[in-house]
Protein backbone atom coordinates (compact mmCIF):
# COMPACT_ATOMS: atom_id res chain seq x y z
CA UNK A 1 0.00 0.00 0.00
CA UNK A 2 1.46 3.34 -1.07
CA UNK A 3 1.39 5.89 2.17
CA UNK A 4 -0.73 8.01 0.56
CA UNK A 5 -3.76 5.41 -0.46
CA UNK A 6 -7.04 5.62 2.08
CA UNK A 7 -6.71 2.66 3.74
CA UNK A 8 -9.97 0.81 3.14
CA UNK A 9 -10.04 -2.77 4.72
CA UNK A 10 -10.43 -2.28 8.90
CA UNK A 11 -7.89 -3.91 11.02
CA UNK A 12 -11.06 -5.81 12.40
CA UNK A 13 -11.95 -7.32 9.26
CA UNK A 14 -8.10 -7.92 8.50
CA UNK A 15 -7.64 -10.22 11.69
CA UNK A 16 -10.77 -11.74 10.80
CA UNK A 17 -9.79 -12.81 7.64
CA UNK A 18 -6.39 -14.14 8.95
CA UNK A 19 -8.47 -16.13 11.77
CA UNK A 20 -10.36 -17.73 9.61
CA UNK A 21 -7.67 -18.56 7.57
CA UNK A 22 -6.30 -20.31 10.52
CA UNK A 23 -8.98 -22.70 10.04
CA UNK A 24 -8.56 -23.17 6.23
CA UNK A 25 -11.45 -21.21 5.49
CA UNK A 26 -12.69 -17.77 3.62
CA UNK A 27 -15.34 -15.59 4.06
CA UNK A 28 -16.86 -16.59 0.72
CA UNK A 29 -17.07 -20.37 1.54
CA UNK A 30 -13.99 -21.01 -0.91
CA UNK A 31 -11.14 -22.95 -0.70
CA UNK A 32 -8.24 -21.39 -0.31
CA UNK A 33 -7.00 -22.47 -3.97
CA UNK A 34 -10.31 -22.18 -5.41
CA UNK A 35 -10.95 -19.13 -8.07
CA UNK A 36 -14.55 -17.63 -7.85
CA UNK A 37 -16.91 -18.12 -10.65
CA UNK A 38 -15.59 -16.63 -13.92
CA UNK A 39 -17.59 -15.97 -16.46
CA UNK A 40 -16.71 -14.40 -20.26
CA UNK A 41 -18.73 -12.28 -22.60
CA UNK A 42 -17.50 -12.14 -25.91
CA UNK A 43 -17.70 -9.05 -28.56
CA UNK A 44 -18.33 -6.03 -25.93
CA UNK A 45 -17.10 -4.18 -28.45
CA UNK A 46 -17.60 -4.31 -32.57
CA UNK A 47 -15.51 -1.31 -33.07
CA UNK A 48 -12.92 -3.87 -31.29
CA UNK A 49 -11.13 -6.57 -33.66
CA UNK A 50 -11.37 -8.79 -30.61
CA UNK A 51 -13.12 -8.06 -27.07
CA UNK A 52 -14.20 -9.52 -23.87
CA UNK A 53 -15.83 -8.64 -20.64
CA UNK A 54 -14.41 -11.11 -17.76
CA UNK A 55 -15.85 -11.19 -14.28
CA UNK A 56 -14.31 -12.99 -11.41
CA UNK A 57 -16.98 -13.04 -8.64
CA UNK A 58 -17.89 -9.31 -8.15
CA UNK A 59 -14.22 -8.18 -10.23
CA UNK A 60 -14.93 -6.76 -13.89
CA UNK A 61 -12.55 -6.13 -16.75
CA UNK A 62 -12.77 -5.43 -20.35
CA UNK A 63 -10.22 -6.87 -22.85
CA UNK A 64 -10.06 -5.05 -26.39
CA UNK A 65 -7.66 -5.63 -29.10
CA UNK A 66 -7.07 -3.14 -32.01
CA UNK A 67 -4.79 -3.34 -34.96
CA UNK A 68 -2.94 -0.57 -36.85
CA UNK A 69 -0.16 -0.41 -38.95
CA UNK A 70 3.04 0.77 -38.26
CA UNK A 71 6.92 0.88 -38.97
CA UNK A 72 8.40 -2.24 -37.37
CA UNK A 73 11.24 -2.18 -34.73
CA UNK A 74 14.82 -1.99 -36.54
CA UNK A 75 15.70 -5.32 -34.45
CA UNK A 76 13.45 -7.60 -35.98
CA UNK A 77 12.88 -6.07 -38.87
CA UNK A 78 10.03 -8.99 -39.92
CA UNK A 79 7.83 -9.01 -36.60
CA UNK A 80 4.68 -7.44 -35.78
CA UNK A 81 4.60 -5.00 -32.82
CA UNK A 82 2.62 -5.95 -29.34
CA UNK A 83 1.49 -3.22 -26.87
CA UNK A 84 -0.18 -3.83 -23.41
CA UNK A 85 -1.61 -1.61 -21.43
CA UNK A 86 -4.49 -1.12 -18.65
CA UNK A 87 -6.26 1.44 -17.23
CA UNK A 88 -7.93 1.73 -13.73
CA UNK A 89 -10.86 3.63 -14.39
CA UNK A 90 -12.05 5.75 -11.29
CA UNK A 91 -15.62 4.22 -12.37
CA UNK A 92 -14.70 1.31 -11.14
CA UNK A 93 -13.56 1.48 -7.16
CA UNK A 94 -13.87 4.68 -4.81
CA UNK A 95 -10.17 4.59 -4.30
CA UNK A 96 -8.96 4.69 -7.92
CA UNK A 97 -8.28 8.84 -8.55
CA UNK A 98 -8.38 10.42 -12.32
CA UNK A 99 -4.97 11.46 -13.25
CA UNK A 100 -1.62 10.07 -14.73
CA UNK A 101 -0.79 6.12 -14.70
CA UNK A 102 -0.52 4.98 -11.36
CA UNK A 103 1.97 1.88 -10.47
CA UNK A 104 -0.99 -0.28 -10.37
CA UNK A 105 -1.89 -0.02 -14.05
CA UNK A 106 1.82 0.01 -15.40
CA UNK A 107 2.28 -3.41 -13.64
CA UNK A 108 -0.50 -4.78 -14.71
CA UNK A 109 0.04 -3.86 -18.30
CA UNK A 110 3.68 -5.10 -18.04
CA UNK A 111 3.09 -7.46 -16.50
CA UNK A 112 0.00 -9.00 -18.93
CA UNK A 113 2.54 -7.83 -22.19
CA UNK A 114 5.56 -10.04 -20.88
CA UNK A 115 2.93 -13.20 -20.51
CA UNK A 116 2.07 -13.12 -24.05
CA UNK A 117 5.82 -11.89 -25.32
CA UNK A 118 7.53 -14.07 -23.85
CA UNK A 119 5.17 -17.37 -24.25
CA UNK A 120 4.85 -16.80 -27.77
CA UNK A 121 1.30 -16.97 -28.12
CA UNK A 122 0.97 -14.35 -31.03
CA UNK A 123 2.95 -15.40 -34.02
CA UNK A 124 4.24 -11.94 -34.78
CA UNK A 125 6.09 -12.73 -37.69
CA UNK A 126 2.58 -13.41 -39.70
CA UNK A 127 2.07 -9.86 -38.79
CA UNK A 128 4.58 -8.67 -41.38
CA UNK A 129 3.11 -7.08 -44.43
CA UNK A 130 6.22 -5.84 -46.02
CA UNK A 131 9.81 -6.42 -44.18
CA UNK A 132 10.93 -3.49 -42.81
CA UNK A 133 8.83 -0.95 -43.61
CA UNK A 134 5.13 -2.61 -42.37
CA UNK A 135 4.03 -4.69 -39.93
CA UNK A 136 0.68 -5.14 -37.71
CA UNK A 137 0.59 -3.60 -34.56
CA UNK A 138 -1.36 -5.49 -31.75
CA UNK A 139 -2.70 -3.05 -28.82
CA UNK A 140 -4.17 -5.18 -26.22
CA UNK A 141 -5.86 -2.67 -23.85
CA UNK A 142 -7.44 -3.48 -20.32
CA UNK A 143 -10.25 -1.35 -18.53
CA UNK A 144 -11.23 -2.07 -14.84
CA UNK A 145 -14.94 -2.09 -14.28
CA UNK A 146 -15.52 -3.28 -10.93
CA UNK A 147 -12.47 -3.95 -9.18
CA UNK A 148 -13.25 -6.38 -6.45
CA UNK A 149 -9.67 -7.77 -6.53
CA UNK A 150 -7.25 -9.85 -8.52
CA UNK A 151 -7.96 -7.58 -11.62
CA UNK A 152 -4.40 -9.20 -12.44
CA UNK A 153 -5.63 -12.60 -13.53
CA UNK A 154 -8.83 -11.20 -14.54
CA UNK A 155 -6.68 -8.94 -16.99
CA UNK A 156 -4.49 -11.58 -18.58
CA UNK A 157 -7.35 -14.59 -18.91
CA UNK A 158 -9.52 -11.20 -20.97
CA UNK A 159 -6.07 -10.95 -22.64
CA UNK A 160 -5.76 -14.74 -24.13
CA UNK A 161 -9.34 -14.36 -24.33
CA UNK A 162 -10.02 -11.14 -26.65
CA UNK A 163 -6.48 -12.37 -28.65
CA UNK A 164 -8.17 -15.86 -29.68
CA UNK A 165 -11.66 -13.73 -31.05
CA UNK A 166 -9.40 -11.20 -32.63
CA UNK A 167 -9.04 -10.83 -36.12
CA UNK A 168 -6.78 -9.07 -38.73
CA UNK A 169 -8.67 -5.81 -40.67
CA UNK A 170 -8.35 -5.45 -43.88
CA UNK A 171 -5.75 -3.07 -45.56
CA UNK A 172 -5.09 -1.64 -48.58
CA UNK A 173 -1.42 -1.26 -49.56
CA UNK A 174 -2.12 1.18 -52.35
CA UNK A 175 -3.60 3.41 -50.53
CA UNK A 176 -2.15 2.65 -47.74
CA UNK A 177 -5.26 2.31 -44.89
CA UNK A 178 -6.65 0.42 -43.10
CA UNK A 179 -10.02 -1.17 -44.13
CA UNK A 180 -11.75 -1.28 -40.27
CA UNK A 181 -14.50 -3.57 -40.56
CA UNK A 182 -13.67 -6.03 -43.08
CA UNK A 183 -11.77 -8.46 -42.10
CA UNK A 184 -9.21 -10.69 -44.15
CA UNK A 185 -8.12 -13.32 -41.11
CA UNK A 186 -7.77 -14.23 -37.60
CA UNK A 187 -5.04 -13.44 -34.99
CA UNK A 188 -1.89 -16.23 -35.91
CA UNK A 189 -1.85 -17.63 -32.57
CA UNK A 190 -0.09 -20.70 -31.18
CA UNK A 191 -1.75 -23.56 -29.41
CA UNK A 192 -1.55 -22.46 -25.78
CA UNK A 193 -2.89 -20.27 -22.73
CA UNK A 194 -0.47 -18.45 -20.94
CA UNK A 195 -3.03 -16.96 -18.32
CA UNK A 196 -1.28 -15.10 -15.23
CA UNK A 197 -1.96 -16.65 -11.73
CA UNK A 198 -1.33 -14.78 -8.46
CA UNK A 199 -0.33 -16.44 -5.59
CA UNK A 200 -1.31 -14.18 -2.31
CA UNK A 201 0.30 -15.10 1.05
CA UNK A 202 -1.54 -14.12 4.02
CA UNK A 203 0.67 -15.33 7.04
CA UNK A 204 1.23 -18.34 6.35
CA UNK A 205 -1.37 -19.11 4.35
CA UNK A 206 -0.66 -19.05 0.29
CA UNK A 207 -4.15 -18.23 -1.51
CA UNK A 208 -5.74 -17.87 -4.88
CA UNK A 209 -8.33 -14.96 -6.64
CA UNK A 210 -8.39 -12.99 -3.38
CA UNK A 211 -11.50 -10.48 -3.17
CA UNK A 212 -10.80 -6.49 -2.27
CA UNK A 213 -10.39 -7.29 1.29
CA UNK A 214 -8.23 -10.13 1.05
CA UNK A 215 -6.23 -8.39 -1.69
CA UNK A 216 -5.64 -5.97 1.13
CA UNK A 217 -4.26 -8.25 3.71
CA UNK A 218 -2.14 -10.17 1.27
CA UNK A 219 1.16 -8.91 2.67
CA UNK A 220 3.36 -10.72 -0.39
CA UNK A 221 2.29 -12.15 -4.10
CA UNK A 222 3.66 -14.36 -6.71
CA UNK A 223 2.36 -14.27 -10.37
CA UNK A 224 3.36 -16.67 -12.36
CA UNK A 225 2.36 -16.96 -16.38
CA UNK A 226 2.26 -20.28 -17.90
CA UNK A 227 0.56 -22.81 -19.97
CA UNK A 228 1.05 -26.59 -19.86
CA UNK A 229 3.20 -26.89 -17.00
CA UNK A 230 5.66 -24.50 -18.61
CA UNK A 231 6.79 -21.24 -16.97
CA UNK A 232 6.93 -17.80 -19.34
CA UNK A 233 7.03 -15.32 -16.70
CA UNK A 234 7.30 -14.35 -12.80
CA UNK A 235 6.90 -11.88 -10.85
CA UNK A 236 6.66 -11.36 -7.35
CA UNK A 237 5.30 -8.49 -5.97
CA UNK A 238 4.58 -6.17 -2.70
CA UNK A 239 6.75 -6.04 0.18
CA UNK A 240 7.64 -8.84 2.69
CA UNK A 241 9.10 -12.54 1.18
CA UNK A 242 8.64 -15.96 0.12
CA UNK A 243 10.67 -18.79 1.30
CA UNK A 244 11.81 -21.01 -0.72
CA UNK A 245 9.51 -23.58 0.40
CA UNK A 246 6.48 -21.36 -0.36
CA UNK A 247 7.60 -20.64 -3.58
CA UNK A 248 7.87 -24.33 -4.59
CA UNK A 249 4.30 -24.68 -3.63
CA UNK A 250 3.03 -21.84 -5.63
CA UNK A 251 4.00 -23.30 -8.56
CA UNK A 252 2.19 -26.49 -7.52
CA UNK A 253 -0.80 -24.39 -6.65
CA UNK A 254 -0.55 -22.34 -10.21
CA UNK A 255 -0.21 -25.70 -12.11
CA UNK A 256 -3.35 -26.83 -10.70
CA UNK A 257 -5.46 -23.77 -11.16
CA UNK A 258 -4.13 -23.48 -14.48
CA UNK A 259 -5.78 -26.35 -15.28
CA UNK A 260 -9.08 -25.50 -13.65
CA UNK A 261 -9.07 -22.16 -15.55
CA UNK A 262 -8.38 -23.33 -18.49
CA UNK A 263 -11.79 -26.16 -19.16
CA UNK A 264 -13.76 -23.32 -17.83
CA UNK A 265 -12.06 -20.50 -20.28
CA UNK A 266 -12.28 -22.99 -23.26
CA UNK A 267 -15.73 -23.96 -22.34
CA UNK A 268 -16.93 -20.47 -22.99
CA UNK A 269 -15.51 -19.69 -25.82
CA UNK A 270 -17.16 -21.97 -27.99
CA UNK B 1 22.66 -29.93 -7.53
CA UNK B 2 22.45 -27.36 -10.58
CA UNK B 3 22.15 -28.27 -14.35
CA UNK B 4 25.50 -29.67 -15.40
CA UNK B 5 25.87 -29.67 -19.23
CA UNK B 6 29.69 -30.21 -20.03
CA UNK B 7 29.27 -29.66 -23.74
CA UNK B 8 27.35 -25.68 -22.90
CA UNK B 9 30.61 -22.92 -23.34
CA UNK B 10 29.68 -19.52 -21.65
CA UNK B 11 30.56 -16.93 -24.73
CA UNK B 12 33.03 -15.32 -21.69
CA UNK B 13 34.13 -19.15 -20.98
CA UNK B 14 32.85 -18.41 -17.56
CA UNK B 15 32.12 -21.62 -15.32
CA UNK B 16 27.98 -22.29 -14.77
CA UNK B 17 27.94 -21.07 -11.72
CA UNK B 18 31.23 -18.11 -11.91
CA UNK B 19 29.74 -14.72 -11.73
CA UNK B 20 31.70 -11.88 -13.58
CA UNK B 21 33.99 -10.31 -11.95
CA UNK B 22 32.55 -7.92 -9.65
CA UNK B 23 33.60 -5.05 -6.96
CA UNK B 24 32.14 -3.29 -4.54
CA UNK B 25 32.54 0.16 -3.00
CA UNK B 26 30.94 1.87 -0.19
CA UNK B 27 30.75 5.35 0.16
CA UNK B 28 31.38 6.99 -2.87
CA UNK B 29 29.19 10.37 -2.39
CA UNK B 30 29.89 12.61 -0.36
CA UNK B 31 26.91 14.89 0.13
CA UNK B 32 24.53 11.70 0.94
CA UNK B 33 24.18 10.11 4.11
CA UNK B 34 25.14 6.72 2.75
CA UNK B 35 26.16 5.79 -1.02
CA UNK B 36 27.65 2.71 -3.05
CA UNK B 37 28.86 1.40 -5.80
CA UNK B 38 28.52 -2.50 -7.50
CA UNK B 39 29.63 -3.34 -10.44
CA UNK B 40 29.31 -6.73 -12.49
CA UNK B 41 31.34 -7.02 -15.43
CA UNK B 42 30.41 -4.11 -17.04
CA UNK B 43 27.08 -3.37 -15.64
CA UNK B 44 28.07 -0.31 -12.75
CA UNK B 45 25.23 1.03 -10.39
CA UNK B 46 25.76 3.54 -8.35
CA UNK B 47 23.29 4.33 -5.00
CA UNK B 48 22.48 7.12 -2.72
CA UNK B 49 20.27 7.24 0.50
CA UNK B 50 19.03 10.53 1.57
CA UNK B 51 16.83 10.34 4.55
CA UNK B 52 15.34 9.62 7.12
CA UNK B 53 13.71 13.14 6.75
CA UNK B 54 10.43 14.14 7.04
CA UNK B 55 7.87 13.48 4.56
CA UNK B 56 6.53 15.96 2.12
CA UNK B 57 3.57 16.49 1.58
CA UNK B 58 2.17 16.09 5.00
CA UNK B 59 -0.34 14.02 3.56
CA UNK B 60 1.44 11.25 2.01
CA UNK B 61 3.03 10.76 5.91
CA UNK B 62 2.76 7.34 7.25
CA UNK B 63 2.01 7.55 11.22
CA UNK B 64 3.00 4.11 11.37
CA UNK B 65 6.30 3.44 9.56
CA UNK B 66 8.27 5.52 7.36
CA UNK B 67 8.09 5.56 3.73
CA UNK B 68 10.81 3.97 1.62
CA UNK B 69 11.12 5.39 -1.67
CA UNK B 70 13.16 4.41 -4.54
CA UNK B 71 14.45 5.91 -8.14
CA UNK B 72 15.71 3.66 -10.71
CA UNK B 73 17.53 5.77 -13.38
CA UNK B 74 19.00 4.61 -16.99
CA UNK B 75 22.15 7.70 -17.77
CA UNK B 76 21.33 7.76 -21.61
CA UNK B 77 24.42 6.79 -22.76
CA UNK B 78 24.17 3.54 -20.52
CA UNK B 79 23.69 1.79 -23.49
CA UNK B 80 24.10 1.69 -27.33
CA UNK B 81 21.52 2.91 -28.46
CA UNK B 82 20.73 6.08 -26.49
CA UNK B 83 17.50 6.02 -24.09
CA UNK B 84 15.23 8.64 -23.82
CA UNK B 85 16.52 10.94 -20.74
CA UNK B 86 13.41 10.55 -17.64
CA UNK B 87 11.08 7.78 -16.21
CA UNK B 88 9.86 4.87 -18.98
CA UNK B 89 7.40 2.52 -17.69
CA UNK B 90 10.60 0.25 -17.07
CA UNK B 91 11.80 2.24 -14.71
CA UNK B 92 8.84 2.71 -13.16
CA UNK B 93 8.58 -0.75 -12.62
CA UNK B 94 11.81 -1.48 -11.63
CA UNK B 95 11.82 1.33 -8.80
CA UNK B 96 8.69 -0.18 -7.51
CA UNK B 97 10.54 -3.72 -7.62
CA UNK B 98 13.62 -2.29 -5.57
CA UNK B 99 11.44 -0.38 -3.07
CA UNK B 100 9.76 -4.05 -2.53
CA UNK B 101 13.45 -6.10 -2.72
CA UNK B 102 14.83 -4.09 0.44
CA UNK B 103 11.78 -2.81 2.44
CA UNK B 104 11.80 -6.55 4.20
CA UNK B 105 14.69 -5.86 5.93
CA UNK B 106 14.12 -2.25 7.07
CA UNK B 107 13.08 -1.40 10.39
CA UNK B 108 10.92 1.43 8.86
CA UNK B 109 8.65 1.50 12.09
CA UNK B 110 11.42 3.27 13.69
CA UNK B 111 10.90 6.25 11.47
CA UNK B 112 7.00 7.08 11.31
CA UNK B 113 5.85 10.31 9.23
CA UNK B 114 9.33 10.34 7.65
CA UNK B 115 10.77 9.23 4.41
CA UNK B 116 14.36 7.58 2.86
CA UNK B 117 15.27 8.14 -0.69
CA UNK B 118 17.06 5.77 -2.51
CA UNK B 119 18.27 6.81 -5.94
CA UNK B 120 19.98 4.26 -8.13
CA UNK B 121 21.96 5.42 -11.21
CA UNK B 122 23.15 3.18 -13.86
CA UNK B 123 26.15 5.03 -15.39
CA UNK B 124 27.09 1.44 -17.34
CA UNK B 125 24.76 -1.23 -18.29
CA UNK B 126 25.25 -4.92 -19.62
CA UNK B 127 23.04 -6.34 -18.30
CA UNK B 128 21.60 -7.01 -14.91
CA UNK B 129 21.43 -3.67 -14.22
CA UNK B 130 18.38 -3.85 -11.26
CA UNK B 131 20.22 -6.23 -9.43
CA UNK B 132 23.92 -4.53 -9.37
CA UNK B 133 21.20 -1.31 -8.17
CA UNK B 134 19.62 -3.61 -5.37
CA UNK B 135 23.15 -4.42 -4.58
CA UNK B 136 24.48 -1.04 -4.18
CA UNK B 137 20.83 0.48 -2.74
CA UNK B 138 21.58 -2.36 0.14
CA UNK B 139 25.28 -1.09 0.47
CA UNK B 140 23.75 2.22 0.57
CA UNK B 141 21.26 1.94 3.14
CA UNK B 142 23.74 -0.03 5.72
CA UNK B 143 26.42 2.79 5.11
CA UNK B 144 23.29 5.44 6.06
CA UNK B 145 22.46 3.68 9.78
CA UNK B 146 19.10 2.49 8.42
CA UNK B 147 18.69 -0.33 11.43
CA UNK B 148 18.16 -3.44 9.09
CA UNK B 149 17.37 -6.86 9.99
CA UNK B 150 19.86 -8.48 7.02
CA UNK B 151 21.23 -7.61 4.29
CA UNK B 152 19.76 -8.05 0.71
CA UNK B 153 21.93 -9.59 -2.73
CA UNK B 154 20.89 -9.99 -5.93
CA UNK B 155 21.85 -11.68 -8.96
CA UNK B 156 20.27 -12.29 -12.30
CA UNK B 157 20.07 -16.38 -12.85
CA UNK B 158 19.61 -17.16 -16.45
CA UNK B 159 18.57 -20.10 -18.33
CA UNK B 160 20.31 -20.57 -22.24
CA UNK B 161 18.91 -23.00 -24.22
CA UNK B 162 17.93 -26.25 -21.50
CA UNK B 163 21.59 -24.84 -19.20
CA UNK B 164 21.16 -23.01 -15.88
CA UNK B 165 23.96 -20.08 -15.74
CA UNK B 166 24.43 -17.42 -13.34
CA UNK B 167 25.06 -13.50 -13.62
CA UNK B 168 24.08 -13.49 -17.50
CA UNK B 169 26.19 -10.94 -19.63
CA UNK B 170 24.67 -9.03 -22.20
CA UNK B 171 25.80 -10.70 -24.47
CA UNK B 172 23.95 -13.99 -23.21
CA UNK B 173 20.97 -12.08 -22.98
CA UNK B 174 20.42 -11.85 -26.17
CA UNK B 175 21.37 -15.49 -26.65
CA UNK B 176 19.27 -17.33 -29.45
CA UNK B 177 19.95 -20.45 -29.65
CA UNK B 178 17.69 -23.53 -28.46
CA UNK B 179 15.04 -22.28 -26.33
CA UNK B 180 17.15 -18.94 -25.63
CA UNK B 181 17.01 -17.17 -22.77
CA UNK B 182 15.39 -17.07 -19.56
CA UNK B 183 16.17 -14.23 -17.51
CA UNK B 184 15.37 -15.37 -13.78
CA UNK B 185 16.40 -11.96 -11.68
CA UNK B 186 16.25 -13.17 -7.62
CA UNK B 187 16.96 -11.07 -4.40
CA UNK B 188 16.92 -12.72 -1.25
CA UNK B 189 17.80 -11.99 1.84
CA UNK B 190 21.50 -13.31 3.80
CA UNK B 191 18.88 -15.77 5.63
CA UNK B 192 17.59 -17.19 2.66
CA UNK B 193 14.27 -15.24 1.98
CA UNK B 194 13.33 -14.29 -1.30
CA UNK B 195 12.59 -10.64 -1.49
CA UNK B 196 12.43 -10.09 -5.57
CA UNK B 197 11.68 -12.92 -7.88
CA UNK B 198 11.24 -12.16 -11.57
CA UNK B 199 11.26 -14.25 -14.76
CA UNK B 200 10.90 -13.75 -18.58
CA UNK B 201 11.25 -16.54 -20.77
CA UNK B 202 10.63 -20.51 -20.92
CA UNK B 203 11.00 -22.56 -17.87
CA UNK B 204 9.43 -25.86 -15.98
CA UNK B 205 9.16 -25.53 -12.09
CA UNK B 206 11.87 -27.88 -11.50
CA UNK B 207 14.55 -26.53 -13.12
CA UNK B 208 13.43 -22.90 -11.79
CA UNK B 209 14.16 -24.45 -8.01
CA UNK B 210 17.41 -25.46 -9.06
CA UNK B 211 17.97 -21.78 -10.20
CA UNK B 212 16.76 -20.72 -7.13
CA UNK B 213 19.36 -22.49 -6.01
CA UNK B 214 21.66 -21.39 -7.56
CA UNK B 215 20.83 -18.17 -7.10
CA UNK B 216 21.19 -18.44 -3.32
CA UNK B 217 24.93 -19.85 -3.62
CA UNK B 218 25.78 -16.61 -5.60
CA UNK B 219 23.92 -14.04 -3.30
CA UNK B 220 25.96 -15.98 -0.13
CA UNK B 221 29.18 -14.62 -2.65
CA UNK B 222 27.58 -11.31 -3.48
CA UNK B 223 26.89 -11.00 0.35
CA UNK B 224 30.17 -11.64 1.38
CA UNK B 225 31.87 -8.55 -0.78
CA UNK B 226 28.86 -6.36 0.39
CA UNK B 227 29.82 -6.74 3.97
CA UNK B 228 33.42 -6.16 3.22
CA UNK B 229 32.84 -3.37 1.65
CA UNK B 230 30.61 -1.90 4.62
CA UNK B 231 33.24 -3.10 6.96
CA UNK B 232 36.47 -0.99 4.45
CA UNK B 233 34.13 2.07 4.94
CA UNK B 234 34.34 2.34 8.53
CA UNK B 235 38.16 1.75 8.78
CA UNK B 236 38.65 4.53 5.95
CA UNK B 237 36.97 6.79 8.00
CA UNK B 238 38.02 5.82 11.17
CA UNK B 239 41.66 6.57 10.13
CA UNK B 240 40.41 9.98 8.87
Amino acid sequence: MGGDEIEITPEVTAERIRKYLEQEKRFDGRKLDEFRDIIIEEDVSKKAEGSVRVKLGKTEVLVGIKMDVAAPYPDPPNKGNLMVTAEFLPLSSSRIELGPPKFDSIEVGRIIDRGIRESKLIDLEKLCIIEGEKVWTVFIDIYTINDDGNILDAAGIGAVAALKLAKIPKYDTEKKKVLYGEYEGKMPLRKMNPFAITVHKIGKHLILDPTREEEDVSETRITVGSSDGVIYSLQKGNSSYFSVEEIEESFKIVEKAWKELFKKVEAQLK
Amino acid sequence: MTTKDSNFKRPDGRKLDELREFEAKVGIIPNADGSAMYRSGDTIAIAAVYGPKKMHPQHSQNPEKGTLRCTYNMNSFSVSERIRPGPSRRSTEISKITEWALEPVLMLEKFPNMVVDIHINIIQADAGTRCAGINAAAMALAHAGIPMRDMVSSVSVGKLDKTIVVDLSKEEEDYEEGEGPTDIPISMTHSGNITHFQLDGKIEPKQLMEAIEMAKKACEKIYEVQKKALKDSINMEDTD
